[in-house]
């Protein structure tokens, strides 16, 4: 399994990073909190730690820690308009539940 | 699903968890708070539905403090603990605030730091602390309000404060428990309000701002979603409180009132007389009463067109800044697009006719002219705290005054400009005046003026360890690093060696504005002289230069080279020279430098001809193709 970007992701990031001006990837993982049990955690990237595990995808380098990777394997990372807001989207394949809003999961 | 996005690292937001920030407004006579709710920016009222902060601290004897309409209602009974238009002792020396303490009912008392502390029954407070307690307030303000701690807050300050009084305000929101995101200069914020990013063409856009205690006009200019600030100008000791105090004075004669009257009496003529002038912006005429030092009450009226007449002297003298700053952008009055006023003294008619009549265009006023800038920070605010998924505005400021520094001869070396865009760095190239010289001392200095003792002087520091060189040999980059909030640090660097130092230029007291604006009314009626002397000093600088160099190589071969009567002639020219570098005649100097260096020129050639045969000397000729 991996991590990936689609194509609307993967410019969206690199064109980040560029404005940023460093980092060396994007970090994704999940983290304990919110309403329904996991939250996503999005990050830059400036360093990659010697557990991490690097995926490669259109370019961009996605950074995640091995226990994240539990939760998030298979995960296409996407980016969407919706009225006026835009972001990213996680379409992960282990979710069982989210809450409403969709910032936070179980699976 | 919801949308994310990407956070710094480490700044991942718990579900759920908007930013909460916040635009302050901390003015002389009120302040406000306002944010971005549901994609609108408004300011925030308090429980009483009052969306003004009265920029009033009243300290008690146990400790406690009351902040806003609470303490303005002591004003009148409890003058020397009720601090009044703090804003204009924001970063001001202790010799500053005495000038202006005549007026004061204030007991002023100099810090340790020179900071001016306001004697109370509470104890000494520094003008930073009185600010601190205003931001407290609308701090907590806005966390009931928004139901949450604040992530960071964008605080405005005019467009013509320096840096002092830029500390000042960032270090009042640090005691305040506020995270200063950024300072943003009013104007800018006012134009934001407006929306006059949002336009399709390009413009220029002047911002009147008369507000308690304050005037300042700034000249911006659009450029695809982008404010430069061109130009600013101003008085801050020019505003409402201002025409109050000219009210209050016509009220006192009206009234008959003799000699110096008591604080409490002070302080109900000015509320009098404000309340008249406010009375007078919708009203033709307005009834007064005012009780006086025995008791009694004295009744009069105020007309509108008593009123134009009485504020009329400060009405034109804000018309002064306004035809500097236009200069200074280099703008003709047909190039303005929109005129923003700003401040709740723009609310005076006469004002509004006279900036329309001024600027040949009907002013913008349709946002409440208190609350524009309040609105505009935060929208700023909400940006900044990453609440928005791009930077889709970035805002340029300027600096008000040139920086550089000291060279020889006592010279100003101006490094960025007056009027410079910031964020800014800036580097230029320096080099040692003497063979062997291992440090250099450098002095900052902000000003216009071409000799460093008619400028300000911001900084001192010292580049130790040059390796020795020859003079002209070492490589200093002096690099001046302006952030955001207009703060300065200087880095000096000898390039071959890598030794640097580094100074951050935070001044103990600040420069009042009336000194900003006196330095440049001298820079110009002083330029003519400012050029003769900065000639006559570099002259003398040439001339140290070429003695010292023709001592050291007199020094040490004059007599292989040089015959008797050459030699003669050489020490006369030098001679001439000391006695043309005594003098003030630039001209003479020069012609003192070029005679010794034509008497000397057989020397020289001969000098360099030897040292390129000793170089030579034992070599193939193949080595030096």
């Amino acid at each position: 399994m991996a991590i990936t970007l689609t194509e609307a992701a993967a410019e969206r990031v690199k064109n980040f990073l560029e404005q940023r001006g460093k980092g060396v990837g994007l970090r994704l993982g999940v983290r304990t909190s919110g309403c329904s049990g996991m939250a996503y955690v999005l990050e830059f990237a400036d360093e990659i730690e010697d557990t991490d595990v690097v995926f490669e995808d259109h370019g961009v380098k996605v950074i995640v820690d091995p226990k994240s990777l539990l939760y998030i394997d298979g995960t296409e990372l996407d980016f969407g308009k919706e009225g006026l807001n835009e972001g990213f989207k996680f379409n992960n394949p282990n979710v069982k539940d989210e809450c409403g809003c969709g910032e936070s999961f179980t699976i | 699903m919801a949308l994310l996005t990407i956070s710094e690292p480490g700044q991942s937001t718990a579900p759920h968890q908007h930013r909460l920030a916040a635009g302050i407004d901390l003015g002389t006579t009120n302040s406000l708070v306002a944010s971005v709710r549901n994609g609108v920016a408004e300011t925030l009222p308090d429980a009483d539905g009052r969306h003004r902060l009265p920029s009033v601290v009243h300290y008690r004897a146990d400790g406690s403090v009351d902040v806003g309409e609470a303490a303005r209602e002591q004003a009148a009974d409890d003058p020397l603990n009720t601090i009044v238009s703090v804003k204009r002792f924001m970063g001001r020396g202790v010799d500053d605030v005495k000038r202006l303490g005549t007026e004061l009912p204030y007991e002023f008392v100099g810090g340790e730091s020179g900071m001016p502390l306001i004697r109370t029954v509470a104890g000494d407070k520094s003008p930073v602390q009185v600010s601190a307690d205003i931001l407290a307030a609308l701090r907590q303000r806005a966390e009931q309000t928004l139901g949450g701690e604040l992530t960071g807050v964008v605080i405005t300050v005019p467009a013509y404060f320096d840096d002092a009084q830029r500390q000042a305000t960032k270090d009042a929101g640090k005691l305040a428990g506020l995270n200063v995101m950024r300072l943003l200069n009013e104007p800018t914020a006012a134009a934001v309000a407006y929306g006059l990013d949002q336009q399709d063409s390009d413009g220029v856009i002047v911002v009147y701002d008369l507000g308690g205690g304050t005037f300042d006009v700034s000249v911006l200019r659009l450029n695809q979603g982008v404010f430069e600030v061109l130009a600013t100008a101003g008085d801050t000791a020019l505003g409402g409180d201002d025409m109050d105090r000219l009210i209050a004075e016509w009220l006192m004669r009206e009234a008959g009132i003799q000699g110096s009257p008591d604080h409490g009496l002070q302080r109900r003529l000015l509320q009098t007389a404000c309340r008249a002038k406010e009375a007078l912006t919708e009203a033709e005429e307005t009834s007064i009463e005012l009780t006086l030092e025995d008791g009694r009450d004295w009744r009069g009226t105020l007309t509108r067109a008593r009123l134009d007449e009485i504020i009329e002297p400060l009405v034109k003298k804000t018309l002064a800044p306004c035809r500097r700053a236009l200069r200074d952008a280099g703008i003709d009055r047909g190039d303005i697009g929109e005129v923003v006023m700003v401040g709740g003294s723009t609310r005076v008619p006469r004002v509004r006719a006279a900036v329309g009549e001024f600027f040949g265009r009907e002013p913008l006023v349709d946002i409440d002219p208190d609350k524009v800038v309040a609105v505009g920070a935060a929208i700023q605010a909400d940006i900044l705290a990453g609440n928005k998924p791009d930077d889709e505005m970035l805002l340029l400021d300027v600096i008000p005054l040139s920086l550089g520094i000291e060279t020889m001869g006592g010279l100003t070396e101006k490094i960025i400009p007056r009027n410079t865009t910031i964020p800014v760095t800036r580097g230029q190239e320096f080099t040692t005046f003497k063979d062997g010289q291992t440090a250099m001392a450098l002095h900052v200095v902000q000003g216009e003026r071409e000799l460093v003792e008619d400028c300000r002087s911001l900084a001192r520091f010292e580049l130790r360890d040059i390796p020795p060189m020859a003079a002209g040999a070492a490589r200093i980059l002096v690099s001046f690093q302006v952030d955001a909030d207009g703060l300065v640090s200087v880095t000096a660097r000898e390039e071959t060696s890598g030794v640097q130092a580094h100074i951050e230029v935070k001044p103990s007291y600040g420069l009042t504005d009336q000194e900003v604006e006196n330095m440049l009314r001298d820079s110009m009626e002083h330029a003519k002289d400012d050029m003769e002397a900065r000639r006559l000093r570099e002259q003398q600088v040439e001339a140290d230069r070429v003695l010292e160099a023709i001592q050291a190589a007199l020094a040490a071969d004059g007599d292989e080279f040089l015959d008797a009567d050459e030699r003669a002639a050489i020490d006369a020219a030098v001679e001439a020279l000391r006695a043309a570098r005594g003098g003030t005649d630039h001209r003479a100097i020069k012609q003192a430098i070029e005679n010794l260096e034509s008497v000397a020129t057989a020397y020289v050639d001969r000098r360099m001809n030897a040292n390129i045969r000793k170089a030579m000397t034992g070599h193939a000729v193949d080595e030096f193709k």
